[in-house]
């Protein structure tokens, strides 16, 4: 029978199956340090050890402070990010699980760092306790996230219980747009489907458009596959896939190389495998992105005017336009490029890999911010990509362009360290999540590419390239 | 975990839409390494007139009178009423050790996000999904609901209700079974699938 690549990946690890429910035996755990803690407590008190050390990996970055770090954990000034740091170090010492520290030039955001580092392979199972796992998929892996008693799961036995997801392909086709990135391409699938649109589904992505993605990009796309309620976004291997993880510190070598990528040629839908739904788009209606709202899904093009509650006939959704504009502060009707803005972030694990920086630097290169932009922060995925910008001068650029320059981490896409927004400040974000008071309490999130950030932090408005 | 089988409360209506975990236990609360004492920061921004943070006195701050939870007809309940797509975002297995230690041991909604649903298993909560219909129904009701996990049966007055769960969930629920106990019943299946496995894919 053809299967879905979906298909192929559940039953490559199906251990048992009890009725609608699946033991899947899971190839990688990523850890980091905010879900974790409770997890580790359960499995010492239980006296259990895990099943299998290797399998695991560990960075810490919601917390991180990415301002100068070179005192380490001790250099944390707030006690709480403090303790939950030197929590995970003591874990994973206690255990022995690999754990590359803040200090290490490999630390970064955790699904930046997992691809990077090769500890995402094509084919595997890999859970994190983060609804973000979803962007592995894009190596074509079965990714997924996962709450903190499943994490404590997996520790202690390896595998997880699952229910079967039914299967959705999104496909889309054309040539992109000028100045139109992954980015754009989720938040308009995003928009179209709604954040409930992938509940229950895992989806893959596919068409012309999204095989011209590079890697990078399609990561960015499966990253927000999650924005759309699925768990599980993914991408068929191809030869891209291949050339993406060739070389990586823990890809395999030699002939165990050649052993995998046959198997990695195998990862793709069969011609005729049957999805529960198929949803197609057209690149060329994509236009460059801005979300005016509190949820992912309430997104208009750059050029578009925010909506009207008063034109909206459902009335559940002429409320939440009502309460989203209410607390965003915005007018209905306002065109959104005419929305001053207070900051802008370009960072996250949606957009800080280094095409990403790329991109903005390009857009800002010898000109400035504006001068009602209070902050512009740059905040690359992990130090190496750090690195690799400053070797390309990215560094420069931004800073030549009033631009703050960064040690990696989550940083402001969740303001769980000292990076926030004041109450009343707007932020021009590339992160994935508009929720109110997620980049602090208040505060006003509008989601969008690297290109549009950078260009809105030069002309202090939201703006077109 | 605790046993889940009937249960007799009010109910709170919380009617929005999309209510995600970061509305349901803000991000600074994620800092604490503890699996308890969510529940006095459980919808912390809409509940408290103030900035809540770690370590504030609950009991002093100035509430939102306004906010469902609040209000006095509906203290003690230990059912939640919600809308579409309850609990999407963020994974943060907070919100339902939040939900449960204010006191909730079932949510009814028309449709969940998927690791929030899951979750909520884990922590000895019910999720329920119902219709739409169904759901202005119960927003309606005014008294006390009585939830039948053995008979999958809501039922509030004379109105009586069915509600579909997968049959493994609902065992460990009825018994309180620890999840990975019953898995490391299968260990030696584990391991012979493992020896099986890493001969097959032996570059991982
Ligand atoms: S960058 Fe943001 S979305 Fe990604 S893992 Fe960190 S906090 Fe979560």
């Amino acid at each position: 029978m053809p299967k879905t690549l979906y298909d192929k990946l559940m039953s490559a690890h199906m251990v048992r199956e009890e009725g609608s429910t699946l033991l899947i035996y899971i190839d990688r755990q990523l850890i980091h340090e905010v879900t974790s803690p409770q997890a580790f407590e359960g499995l010492e008190m239980a006296g259990r050890k895990p099943w299998r050390i290797d399998a695991n990996l560990a960075v810490p970055d919601h917390n991180v402070p990415t301002t100068e770090r070179s005192s380490g954990v001790s250099g944390i000034s707030d006690p709480i990010s403090k303790l939950q740091i030197e929590t995970l170090d003591k874990y994973c010492e206690t255990f022995g699980i690999n754990e590359i520290h803040m200090t290490d030039v490999r630390q970064g955001i955790v699904h930046v760092v997992g691809p990077e580092q090769g500890a995402t392979l094509p084919g595997m199972s890999i859970v994190c306790g983060d609804s973000h796992t979803s962007t592995h998929g894009a190596l074509g892996a079965l990714a997924f996230g996962i709450g903190t008693s499943e994490v404590e799961h997996v520790l202690a036995t390896g595998c997880l219980w699952q229910s079967k997801s039914k299967n959705l392909k999104i496909e889309v086709n054309g040539n992109l747009n000028e100045h139109v990135s992954a980015k754009d391409v989720a938040l308009y699938i995003v928009g179209q489907i709604g954040t409930a649109g992938g509940t229950g589904y895992a989806i893959e992505f596919s068409g012309d458009t999204i095989q011209g993605l590079s890697i990078e990009g399609r990561m960015t796309l499966c990253n927000m596959a999650i924005e759309a309620g699925a768990r599980v976004g993914m991408v068929a291997v191809d030869v891209k896939t291949i050339e993406y993880v060739k070389g990586r510190p823990l890809a395999p070598t030699g002939d165990e190389w050649d052993k995998a990528v046959v198997y990695w040629n195998t990862l793709h839908s069969d011609a005729d495998a049957h999805f529960d739904k198929v949803v197609n788009f057209n690149a060329a209606d994509i236009k460059p992105q801005v979300t005016w709202g509190t949820s992912p899904e309430m997104v208009i093009s750059i050029d578009g005017v925010i909506p009207d509650p008063d034109k909206e006939t459902d009335s559940v959704k002429a409320e939440s336009i009502r309460n989203a504009l209410n607390y965003i502060h915005l007018d209905a009707n306002t065109p959104i490029n005419t929305v001053d803005i207070d900051v802008v972030f370009i960072g996250s694990c949606t957009n800080s890999r280094i095409e990403d920086l790329r991109l903005a630097a390009e857009v800002v290169e010898g000109k400035h911010i504006a001068d009602n932009i209070k902050q512009a922060l740059v905040v690359p995925g992990s130090g190496l990509i750090k690195k690799q910008a400053e070797d390309e001068g990215l560094d420069k650029i931004f800073t030549d362009a009033g631009f703050e320059w960064r040690e990696a981490g989550c940083s402001m896409c969740l303001a769980m360290n000292a990076d926030k927004l004041e109450a009343g400040e707007r932020c021009a974000s590339t992160s994935n999540r508009n929720f109110e008071g997620r980049q602090g309490q208040g505060s006003f999130t509008h989601l969008v590419s690297p290109a549009i950030a950078a260009a809105s932090a030069i002309a202090g408005h939201f703006s077109g390239v | 975990m605790e046993k889940f089988t009937t249960l007799t409360s009010i109910a709170v209506p919380l009617d929005r839409a999309n209510v995600d975990t970061d509305a349901i236990i803000p991000k600074q609360f994620l800092k604490s390494i503890k699996r308890s004492g969510f529940g006095p920061n459980l919808f912390d921004e809409w509940r408290y007139l103030d900035h809540g943070e770690v370590g504030m006195d609950n009991s002093k701050r100035p509430l939102n009178t306004e906010f469902v939870l609040n209000q006095p007809q509906y203290q003690g309940a230990q059912i939640l009423l919600a809308r579409e797509n309850f609990g999407c975002g963020s994974s943060r297995e907070h919100a339902p050790w939040a939900l449960e230690d204010y006191g909730f041991k079932a949510i009814i909604a028309p449709s969940f996000a998927d690791i929030f649903y899951n979750n909520c298993f884990k922590n000895g909560i019910l999720p329920i999904v119902q219709d739409n219909n169904v759901m202005d129904e119960l927003f309606a009701v005014n008294g006390e609901i009585t939830i039948n996990l053995e008979a999958q049966s809501i039922t509030t007055g004379d109105k009586n209700y069915a509600f579909e769960v997968d049959a493994e969930r609902k065992k460990r629920l009825l018994h309180g079974l620890d999840d990975i106990g019953l898995t490391l019943q299968y260990t030696d299946e584990i391991k012979a699938f493992e020896t099986e496995y890493f001969k097959t894919y032996s570059w991982l």
